[in-house]
């Protein structure tokens, strides 16, 4: 293994054939039909992180599902330091529309590094995906490599700091084709953009049935008690999911109807504010004993789901989102779901329809205590939820979405 | 049962969506970008948005952001309204578009420049498609495999098959009308609403009509 990237060992998931009895055959065929025109390709991912977060999430399902329709999927992590996982969640801020707050040593340490990791690697793949702007300088590499070579971007580029955008540009042209998770996140390039939309795995711990014994093992587990509205958020403590936001949210509710609050997440390695966060987190919510802050590590996929399904409403306050796809996990398990109106989340969330959107923190109290109010409308929400992520956010979806843009990469379109 | 003279020959079809680069903030820009986007483009937003808006008050993509984000139902209304059974070509529906927002926008001046809470971003869908060893020469072997085909699949023969056809027809009437002439059923699956149905719904309709055809 290379001294600056490393592999990421994906553990064997369900194969493709299992996902037939929650689509459907005639979808895992279609799969099949078109896996079969790219069969014995190459294809490599490169990230930032290997665990938390949603990208690390989606590539640990994807990549064996790719390669167990025909193509040789390998995954290699970013390596940086410190300094450089600093600068890239500078990058990460700014480009969410934050003040850019760097200076010219950034860009030096930035490009220092993927030019440490592309010493390292090989390129000989016939596809190369680069995710999200922490790699996107490893583009340099590809005058010696003959593949197809695509940016994955997964982060809300509609408001991005000029400063950061036009430092990262250049690279950015240097791709056949970009990728975004919203038509809004697109910007100005030469290049193709397309549209596919993250999805969620069906039969990942995260989000498979689980029996009620569980979930309610889990709920005592932690001290929440299932007899009362459970209000939760899932993410990790990162200042754009706005957990302050919701405690106080939280604290509107419950003038009217005694609830319980459930923050739950993680961190990931590429996120150095995490901790900082986290303390805020805590201080806030200190001297409320129905405020649930748990801080778990990256493996507890069983425990969120557990979590989600226990809650009676999920909330996603995001000031700014990628995709956000921990409401399509809440989707998925019917729940209704209170979102910000930001990044993709109108893709998951339609108002009134298959959740309630939002825009500040008078409005998620309102619909939360409308939701509460209302169990009737809250579970029809909850189920049209379900019914949208089966047909546009499953991981099949995305499979597919892949398979469409390497053909078109290859020439048929 | 009757033959077909040539048999039915099902494809699977499957899309990915393309970002155009036009986008509109107003009416103004709306009206402007729908008069230069692609002809894909016009056809991804009238037809392809069908299989996402099962919940959603419109069933096209126009209509909808007209209603959601620019606050104008009487538009939204106007532009959901357009009969595509009128329209034979893509120009005839871009100019059917075009002229509901231009007429919209003579008669409400204050609308043109009024923000908008999201822009529109003008897409258009690459379709993909592989023959498959699949055919039918009956309307029970039709029917057959319109249960098994994927959603993607029944879009491409059902709805996407009209702009091949110019907008006039799908691939199961084409073939009823041409190969078993029998023109009454082609036409009773021509007007099936393709706007009222979720994909599996319109599924389940043509399946309805071709079973009853098949038991006389």
């Amino acid at each position: 293994m290379s001294e600056a990237m490393s592999a990421v060992a994906v553990p064997a998931p369900p194969g493709i054939a299992e996902y037939a009895a929650v689509v459907g055959e005639s979808e895992i065929g279609a799969l099949r039909v078109f896996a079969r025109q790219l069969q014995g390709r190459r294809v490599q991912m490169v990230n930032s992180t290997a665990v938390g977060g949603g990208v690390a999430e989606i590539l640990n399902r994807l990549v064996p599902l790719l390669g167990d329709l025909g193509m040789a999927t390998r995954w290699e992590v970013l390596k940086g330091g410190e300094q450089f996982f600093a600068v890239t969640k500078g990058f990460h801020n700014a480009l969410h529309g934050a003040p850019y707050q760097g200076n010219a040593d950034w860009f030096d340490i930035f490009v220092a590094t993927n030019e440490e990791n592309r010493r390292h690697l090989t390129f000989d793949d016939e596809f190369v995906v680069i995710h999200d702007p922490q790699p996107v300088a490893l583009v340099n590499a590809r005058d010696g490599a003959r593949g197809k070579w695509v940016w994955r971007c997964h982060i809300d580029l509609s408001h991005p700091a000029q400063e950061v955008w036009e430092f990262l540009h250049p690279f950015v042209e240097r791709y056949d084709a970009a990728v975004f998770s919203s038509p809004a996140f697109s910007q100005r390039l030469g290049i193709p953009q397309y549209l596919v939309y993250p999805t969620i795995d069906p039969l990942s711990d995260k989000n498979r049935e689980l029996e009620p014994e569980f979930v309610h093992a889990v709920l005592e587990r932690f001290g929440i008690d299932p007899q009362r509205p459970i209000l939760t958020q899932v993410s990790r403590f990162d200042r754009l999911k706005d957990p302050l936001g919701v405690i106080q949210a939280y604290k509107m509710v419950r003038k009217h109807i005694d609830c319980q609050l459930v923050l739950a997440g993680g961190g990931a390695s590429d996120d150095p504010e995490g901790e900082t966060v986290l303390n805020e987190v805590n201080s806030a919510a200190q001297g409320d004993p129905d405020i649930h802050i748990l801080n778990l590590p990256p493996w507890s996929h069983l425990e969120i789901n557990a979590l989600q399904r226990a809650s009676t409403v999920v909330i996603q306050k995001s000031l700014r989102e990628g995709f956000g796809l921990t409401v399509a996990e809440a989707l998925w398990k019917r729940k209704p779901v209170v979102a910000s109106a930001v990044g993709g989340i109108p893709t998951q969330v339609i108002h009134k329809l298959t959740g309630m959107l939002v825009h500040s923190i008078e409005g998620t109290a309102y619909q939360i205590r409308f939701l509460l109010s209302n169990p009737s409308i809250a579970r029809k929400l909850g189920e049209n939820g379900r019914e949208h992520v089966k047909e546009n956010l499953l991981i099949t979806h995305n499979l597919k979405r892949y398979l469409m843009l390497l053909l078109a990469l290859q020439g048929r379109k | 049962m009757k033959s077909g003279r040539e048999p039915f020959r099902f494809v699977t079809a499957s899309y990915l969506i393309r970002i155009c680069g036009h986008r509109a903030v107003n009416l103004r820009e709306f009206a402007a970008a729908l008069r230069v986007c692609p002809d894909a483009s016009i056809f991804h937003h009238t037809f392809q948005s069908l299989e996402r808006h099962h919940y959603a008050s419109f069933s096209n993509d126009f209509a909808q952001w007209v209603l959601a984000s620019c606050n104008e139902p009487a538009l939204a209304e106007r532009l959901a309204a357009i009969d595509i059974r009128d329209c034979t070509s893509i120009a005839v529906l871009r100019n059917s578009l075009e002229g509901a927002v231009q007429a919209y926008l003579e008669r409400h001046p204050v609308s043109p420049d009024h923000a908008v809470s999201q822009p529109f971003y003008f897409c258009e869908s690459l379709e993909f498609t592989e023959q498959r060893n699949e055919e039918a020469r009956t309307l029970a072997e039709l029917a057959e495999g319109i249960g098994r085909i994927s959603l993607q699949t029944l879009h491409h023969h059902f709805i996407n098959s009209r702009l091949r056809l110019h907008l006039e027809t799908n691939d199961f009437s084409h073939w009823i009308r041409n190969s078993l002439e029998q023109p009454e059923l082609a036409g009773k699956l021509d007007r099936i609403d393709i706007y009222m149905n979720t994909l599996d719904g319109l599924r389940q309709e043509i399946l309805r009509t071709l079973e009853s055809w098949v038991r006389r």
